[in-house]
């Protein structure tokens, strides 16, 4: 029998993530009505009702890594929205005025889907799409966690709105709630996301089988396929190549490994070259990112369901985000972090300061701050943040020689 | 035994600055060029500094450049960031150190180092001009005075005029209504040090302040800007006649670090 030749991962990944979008064109030419969703909006709703879904915050990072940002920002601000609004609402808000992108095009919505546990910009954009478009808006509030345990009466507070949603869509797609087909949808979410937490677990390994920033890229499949079984087995498959590499001693990281950082935050879509080049001639691999690990939702029953999309870079105190964050420095055995304070994004960007503090102290490696924008690429200078870079690796390197003397 | 000569290039964003040190300690020459990063200023600045001690860029063992302009330079061994470097010119200056503040033509720096003059953290400014070299630039064109003159203008201030905003663009409207209000110039002065040291100060303390403090970098040459750092502070902080050319000083010794190792 002739052998079948594996399709690679990436290959694969890629394919589920362009499905997503060609399903919501296809849907809307059979005259469906398809939404636009916030990215950690419980998109099991939607999949088990057999509803096509977009995802703005998805789109706003495709148009900006194909330098369509600036553009889209601006012609956000020509119709009236700051340029301190967040920059994946701004591009998006001007794609939903009719501003087209052929960067990432995708059909405009006949209902959103909102959950400010990303952010509470959110919930004032995804207003604005509704009272633009005049289509209904379905929320769900997710309080702030103060402590580092959910609050069960969140969980019963998330739980009535999880259930009205359901109602509300029911209307919308005009097809009945299938508990059988809920349950499926779940695990193939729980499959998904425990795939990619093992996936994002390879960079454990010294030297490490790829490259951290890999993680960028890959993740546009869990933010928007979370819940489709090819997603699953796109990263599963991309484990099995990262588990042979291992056995192999190969990497997609080609360069000497000298240091291994904690990249912090959302990277700046449009200058991913930029951010990677003084990393890579300096031999620094990303082996911890806090923004990927944030989409691997993993549950049991309903009540894990409520607090694990309660758990989001931006919903959670301090001391909580400090040991997510911490946990993932110490497995992924970095030397030092690099923290993008990002323009668009002040809640994640404003407690930094006092994490970075905190990060010093417990983990005892050099933390350096520098200035960007995930989506607005006027906000970042590419000269000021290789210096950034360089100190850090200068700094890291007296870090190690002390090391070194210290255990002789 | 021959003498070893090491060359140091600062290319900064306003000026470029060289140095030669012979066998790693001794300063025989130094350049300084009012241009900076993508103009005539580098080569101005080799030229003049190898001009300077009558040798050619043969006689140099190694050169290491620093500073925004310091990948447009060909003829260079190495490259290291201005951070490190200006670490490594305040612990050769004054070996007590521990926190230095350089402040540039476009960026504020604040850098604790260890007790064998490495660097050990820092912070810089983030993406604004507020606190820096050109901050004092745009102020002074405003006033119509000398940037060298600030220093003095602000030496015989009474009191202190209130320069609340920290953006350049802003704090210059300001600077204009102060003038229009006929405020004292001199008072003026002092209210723009005291904007600066107090952005600067900011940085400083998120670092953690350690004696003894060394000011380096052009802005350093301002004792008004000193003074204010010094009484935002409360603590006393040194500098040196060569703060302008740390950077340059800084490559110089990394350079002969970086030959001993080679040669090793």
């Amino acid at each position: 029998m002739p052998e079948i030749e594996k399709v690679p991962a990436k290959k694969k990944l890629g394919a589920v993530a362009d499905k997503v979008y060609q399903n919501a064109w296809d849907a809307k030419e059979r005259g469906e009505k398809i939404g636009w969703s916030a990215s950690k909006f419980p998109a099991e709703i939607a999949e088990t009702l057999g509803l096509a879904v977009c995802y703005p915050e998805n789109q706003a990072a495709a148009i900006a890594a194909k330098h369509g940002g600036k553009r889209m920002c601006q012609h956000a601000e020509d119709m009236g929205y700051d340029n301190d609004i967040c920059g994946y609402a701004r591009i998006n808000l001007a794609y939903a005025a009719g501003f087209e992108a052929e960067e990432k095009p995708m059909p405009q919505p006949d209902f959103v889907l909102c959950s400010n546990n990303i952010c509470n910009c959110m919930t004032k954009w995804y207003e604005n799409l509704a009272k633009m478009h005049n289509i209904p808006l379905i929320m769900i509030d997710v309080p702030y966690n103060n402590t580092a345990e959910v609050d069960d009466d969140h969980v019963t507070y998330m739980r009535g709105q999880f259930d009205d949603a359901i109602k509300q869509l029911e209307k919308i797609s005009g097809r009945s709630w299938d508990e059988k087909k809920f349950e499926q949808v779940c695990a193939n979410s729980n499959r998904t996301a425990k795939a990619w937490l093992k996936v994002c677990s390879y960079c454990q390994y010294k030297p490490s089988p790829f490259s951290g920033f890999d993680l960028f890229n890959h993740m546009a499949v869990v933010v928007t396929a979370r819940c489709k079984v090819e997603a699953a087995e796109g990263f599963e498959a991309l484990a099995e190549e990262l588990e042979q590499n291992l056995k192999d001693g190969k990497s997609t990281w080609h360069y000497e490994e000298t240091h291994r950082i904690m990249f912090e935050g959302i990277p700046c879509w449009p200058e991913l070259q930029a951010l990677f080049k003084p990393l890579k001639e300096k031999g620094i691999n990303t082996t911890a990112v806090v923004y990927a690990p944030a989409f691997g939702f993993v549950y049991n029953n309903m009540d894990e369901m409520m607090r694990a999309y309660c758990k989001a870079p931006n919903s959670v105190c301090l001391e909580t985000g400090v040991e997510w964050r911490e946990g993932i420095c110490r497995e992924n055995k970095v030397d030092g972090i690099l923290v993008h304070y990002n323009r668009s994004c002040k809640p994640w960007s404003g407690y930094m300061p006092e994490m970075q503090r905190r990060f010093r102290k417990d983990l005892g490696v050099p933390v350096v701050g520098f200035d960007g924008d995930q989506a607005d690429p006027r906000n970042f200078a590419v000269a000021q943040y290789n210096t950034r870079v360089e100190g850090l690796f200068e700094v890291m390197e007296e870090y190690t020689a002390r090391k070194g003397e210290n255990s002789k | 035994m021959k003498n070893i000569y090491t060359l140091g290039i600062d290319i900064g964003s306003t000026t470029s600055k060289c140095i030669i040190l012979k066998d790693g300690k001794d300063i025989i020459s130094k350049s300084l060029i009012r241009v900076g990063a993508g103009t005539s200023g580098p080569t101005r600045a080799i030229k003049a500094v190898l001009e300077g001690c009558n040798l050619t860029k043969e006689d140099m063992s190694y050169i290491l450049a620093t500073g925004y302009g310091r990948n447009s330079i060909d003829l260079i061994d190495s490259e290291m960031s201005e951070l490190s470097c200006h670490a490594k010119a305040a612990y050769f200056l004054f070996p007590d150190v521990r926190t230095v503040i350089d402040i540039g033509g476009q960026d504020a720096k604040v850098l604790r180092i260890n007790d064998k003059g490495m660097l050990d953290n820092f912070a810089m400014n983030d993406k604004c001009a507020a606190g820096t070299g050109r901050f004092l630039d745009v102020m002074a064109r405003v006033l119509e005075v000398k940037i060298g003159d600030l220093e003095h203008l602000s030496a015989q201030s009474t009191k202190v005029v209130n320069i609340s905003s920290t953006c350049t663009v802003f704090a210059e409207s300001e600077v204009i209504s102060q003038l229009s209000n006929n405020s004292n110039i001199c008072d003026i002065v002092r209210g723009i040090h005291r904007s600066i040291a107090d952005r600067v100060a900011g940085l400083a303390k998120r670092v953690g302040i350690e004696d003894a403090i060394v000011m380096s970098g052009g802005v350093a040459r301002n004792k008004g800007v000193v003074i204010a750092l010094e009484e935002e502070l409360g603590k006393k902080i040194y500098t040196s006649p060569l703060a302008q050319y740390a950077g340059a000083l800084g490559a110089a010794l990394y350079a002969y670090e970086k030959l001993l190792r080679r040669n090793k």
